[in-house]
């Protein structure tokens, strides 16, 4: 039985080296390596300084984000270029009821994943019977749509956006450093993972690959192709949507910059770069997608430059992912 | 009775008439063929019957309701399940996943018991297993099980597309050219098939067929169309002697024989 942590631990390990993955075939060498990153993760705030983990948060903060994305996308095969808009959703929902209603942090998620929930089905219903290409034009305005519309109101705080939105408290113990926050993103990197692998091996995550795999076969089934891509978008939504949470907490501040058309590519890319569909690879991805500009910051501008062009050539040699695929 | 019945079924593509005024009815507990020259319209027959063309005009009645016009994912839940005449696996996908996908219509866990993985999930989980193997063992290739799909022979790919069909309990199945592309052997197999998920399973089969020798051997009633109307009906010996019918294969015999 795969455990959370184990999971989240693969992903230490597959960014780590990328070395013989044969040798992961045995299950006991596999729970050797899942457990000693596990506890990797969980000890680096003892050794590491503010800088690595304010990096390492963000890691798994897009982990979170990269995981929600690919259950429409990996899992569903649904191309959003929209996904930061259920992100803006969380965040603001969160910004918006801590600074201005005084509601506590931990109320605001309900309401987060309700409002999720609530555009993912806006989006989601109208559009699903589009086939790809269109799908992907008409999400990537329902990005533009979302953040403009944060932009332009003002109980979002227009351009500027909020400020002093409420950090959370548990117990009495308020989450106000990094070392906090590294625990808190990295427990819901797990907790992404093991909902996302709970839904990969079930009904519905079987359900999603026949719709991928063949539309009209999978009606034919039975199987009803318009709901089962709602869910995905539903499920992908309130990923987004948590995240958005404990982002805006994070940052006590958000601004609609934050969720250009941009930031939907990047975790876009996050999950292709990786490996679509396959949770490691997610996780490799966003590894890749924060760690990359950090480690080459010494290059200055010109780093993204260098990004685009590793990007390139990961995906004209490996245009399934990072990671292998498994099934021979 | 009849488990099915078509009543005066219109098809249009931009103009062109595929399907005119076609009735019939299959009775239930039967194996009936339908029948016809290359571009008769058999395919699009069976299209409107599982949903996925819309017809014109017309009634389709489907174990004493109407499905005409509705979607296919209904339709299959209703109890009527097909094959495609080429091939549509889920390739990536093992055998064993393939036939699970017709047991979705017949569960109901969803995301909230998959996460937790409840006991009723469990439960679920296992008997769709249980009963796409059993499936897999009706049709022979339960040792296949964990094969992907695209890495099987042409004959255990068909057989994977009839257990897949099976598995979502169906009243009535449709096999569209069951015997294209099989060997002499495997067609042997599959007129005893045909005749054991009737008697064994008691669903009423309707398929489209052009080997002849395999539809004569098998079939209790005969529909033959032609130009998407239809030309004859009755037994294998009834339609074989309808001057019609035979002039609507003669007179096609150049383009018919291989």
């Amino acid at each position: 039985m795969t455990s959370p942590d184990s999971i989240s631990g693969a992903a230490n390990q597959a960014d780590g080296s990328g070395g013989p993955l044969g040798w992961l075939e045995s299950q006991r060498n596999r729970l050797i390596v899942l457990s000693v990153m596990a506890a990797a993760a969980m000890l680096l705030p003892l050794i590491a300084n503010n800088y690595v983990l304010e990096v390492m948060s963000n890691v798994w903060f897009y982990v979170m984000l990269c995981l929600g994305l690919n259950i429409v996308v990996g899992y569903a095969g649904l191309l959003d270029l929209g996904y930061a808009a259920f992100f803006a959703v969380g965040a603001y929902t969160t910004g918006i009821l801590t600074s201005q209603f005084g509601v506590n942090f931990w109320l605001t998620i309900p309401a987060a994943v309700l409002f999720s929930c609530v555009a993912g089905i806006v989006i989601g219903g109208p559009t699903l019977r589009l086939r790809s290409d269109y799908l992907a034009i008409v999400t990537l305005g329902f990005g533009e749509i979302v953040r403009i519309i944060a932009r332009n109101l003002e109980i979002t705080g227009g351009a500027s956006g909020l400020i002093g939105i409420e950090k959370p408290s548990i117990f009495g113990f308020e989450i106000s450093q990094i070392a906090h926050f590294y625990y808190v993103f990295l427990i819901l990197a797990v907790l992404a993972c093991f909902v996302s692998y709970r839904l990969q091996h079930s009904r519905l995550g079987r359900a999603w690959q026949y719709v991928r795999e063949d539309e009209d076969a999978a009606e034919a089934m039975g199987i009803d192709r318009v709901a089962v891509k709602l869910y995905a978008y539903v499920i992908g939504a309130i990923f987004g949507g948590i995240a958005g949470c404990f982002f805006a907490a994070k940052m006590t501040a958000i601004s609609p910059e934050t969720f250009t058309f941009q930031q939907s590519v990047l975790i876009l890319l996050g999950v292709v770069l990786g490996g679509m569909g396959k949770i490691p690879g997610v996780i490799v991805g966003a590894f890749a997608l924060v760690l990359f500009p950090e480690v080459f910051r010494d290059l200055g501008s010109s780093r993204i430059l260098v990004f685009a062009i590793v990007m390139l050539v990961i995906m004209l040699y490996r245009p399934e992912g990072i990671w292998p695929a498994k099934k021979s | 009775m009849a488990l099915l019945t078509v009543d005066k079924l219109n098809l249009n593509f931009a103009g062109l008439q595929v399907i005119k005024d076609l009735s019939f009815s299959v009775e239930q507990g039967s194996i009936a063929s339908l029948i016809g020259p290359n571009g008769a319209g058999k395919t699009s027959v069976f299209n409107c019957l599982t949903g996925f063309y819309k017809p014109g005009s017309g009634r389709i009645d489907f174990d004493g309701r109407a499905i005409t016009r509705q979607r296919p994912h209904r339709i299959t839940r209703r109890g009527m399940a097909r094959t495609f005449q080429n091939l549509r696996l889920f390739k990536s996908m093992t055998v064993l996943e393939n036939v699970m996908s017709g047991m979705h219509c017949r569960t109901r866990a969803g995301a909230i018991g998959a996460i937790l993985r409840t006991g009723s999930q469990r439960r679920e989980e296992r008997e769709i297993r249980e009963f796409c193997e059993s499936c897999l063992e009706f049709v022979g290739i339960l040792g296949e099980k964990d094969r992907v799909a695209s890495n099987l022979s042409y004959g255990t790919q068909r057989r994977v597309e009839w257990a897949r069909a099976l598995a979502t309990r169906p009243r009535l199945l449709l096999l569209d050219e069951p015997a294209a592309g099989l060997n002499f052997d495997e067609k042997q197999r599959l007129i005893g098939l045909i005749k054991r998920i009737r008697d064994e399973l008691d669903i009423t089969v309707l398929l489209i067929e052009h080997d002849m020798g395999l539809v004569m051997k098998v079939s209790e009633m005969i529909t033959v169309i032609d130009y998407g109307r239809k030309i004859a009906e009755g037994n294998a010996q009834q339609v074989q002697s309808n001057p019609k019918v035979i002039e609507a294969y003669l007179g096609r015999e150049e383009d018919e024989e291989p």
